[in-house]
């Protein structure tokens, strides 16, 4: 079905970042803080090229911005991309209202 | 409205959408069995749909067509996973190329409905989880932590500013 205005690019590298329960971990991390890639490394149970690597795919998806400060790079969470996420999810809640609203009238007839 | 709730989750971008319908069971089953009438619902009234192929069995598919006001079409197809009538139906639901093959390169979602009796009417359960083809692979290769869910009710409340009353929960 088509959903709203997303790309089909753009909405599978969003949910492909997204269905990550590490990446999730790091977005929900980035949204009032401002770590950097190493301090995030400490947090997970791997190493930091495979952190590094999670952080990169958020930031192909425009989840989160990278910034150099010094010799650390700061990781911060989007909240436009966040919204754009979520237009997704409630483009698919209106097509499906949308469709309920058909089989009501259609039971009803 | 026979909508009754609706849950939206970032994990594997979910949704949960449950209605209620004044009407047995067996009725409410045939919206979806009938191909004449899953093409009254399934598209707007701006797209009407036209379904091709309707073959509600394991493995089985459904194919359909979406006329647009400009006469342009876009075609969609369902991968029926199983099927328990009158209660239940899970299929992925996809983009074809013009030539009704699926395509490849598009997105898929996982859809399940469940119906029960409820209140000598219907409940009608659906749950759509989008379904990203690198999804398992790279859990593999990366190993997963079991991190916390994330529903889009937590994201709101962690990006509403903080003096804002009215998004504080």
């Amino acid at each position: 079905m088509v959903v709203g205005e997303f790309t089909d690019r753009e909405a599978d590298r969003l949910f492909h970042a997204l269905a990550d329960a590490t990446r999730r971990d790091i977005l929900h991390r980035c949204v009032r803080a401002e770590p950097s890639v190493s301090r995030l490394a400490d947090v997970y149970p791997m190493s930091f090229a495979a952190v590094q690597k999670h952080v990169a795919v958020l930031e192909q998806a425009g989840l989160v911005t990278k910034q150099r400060r010094g010799r650390e790079q700061l990781v911060h969470t989007d909240p436009d991309a966040v919204g754009r996420a979520r237009q997704f999810l409630d483009d698919l809640e209106q097509a499906w209202r949308g469709r309920v609203g058909r089989m009501a009238d259609l039971l009803a007839q | 409205m026979s909508v009754v709730s609706v849950e939206k989750n970032f994990d594997g971008m979910s949704l949960t959408l449950v209605a209620e319908f004044d009407a047995p069971i067996e009725r409410v089953w045939q919206l979806w069995a009938d191909p004449r009438q899953l093409e009254s619902w399934w598209g707007p009234p701006t797209h009407p749909a036209t379904v091709e192929k309707h073959d509600l069995a394991a493995g089985g598919e459904v194919t359909y067509v979406m006329t647009g006001p400009g006469g342009e079409r876009s075609r969609g197809w369902w991968r029926v996973t199983s099927v328990d009538p009158p209660r239940s139906l899970d299929f992925t639901d996809g983009y074809a190329n013009p030539d009704g093959t699926p395509d490849a390169d598009t997105p898929t979602t996982a859809v399940q409905m469940r119906l029960t009796e409820h209140d000598g009417g219907t409940r009608m359960e659906l749950r759509f989880v989008y379904d990203s083809r690198e999804h398992m692979e790279q859990a593999e290769r990366w190993g997963t932590f079991d991190g916390l869910s994330l529903s889009v009710g937590q994201m709101d409340a962690l990006l509403a500013p903080v003096s804002d009353p009215d998004h504080r929960r």
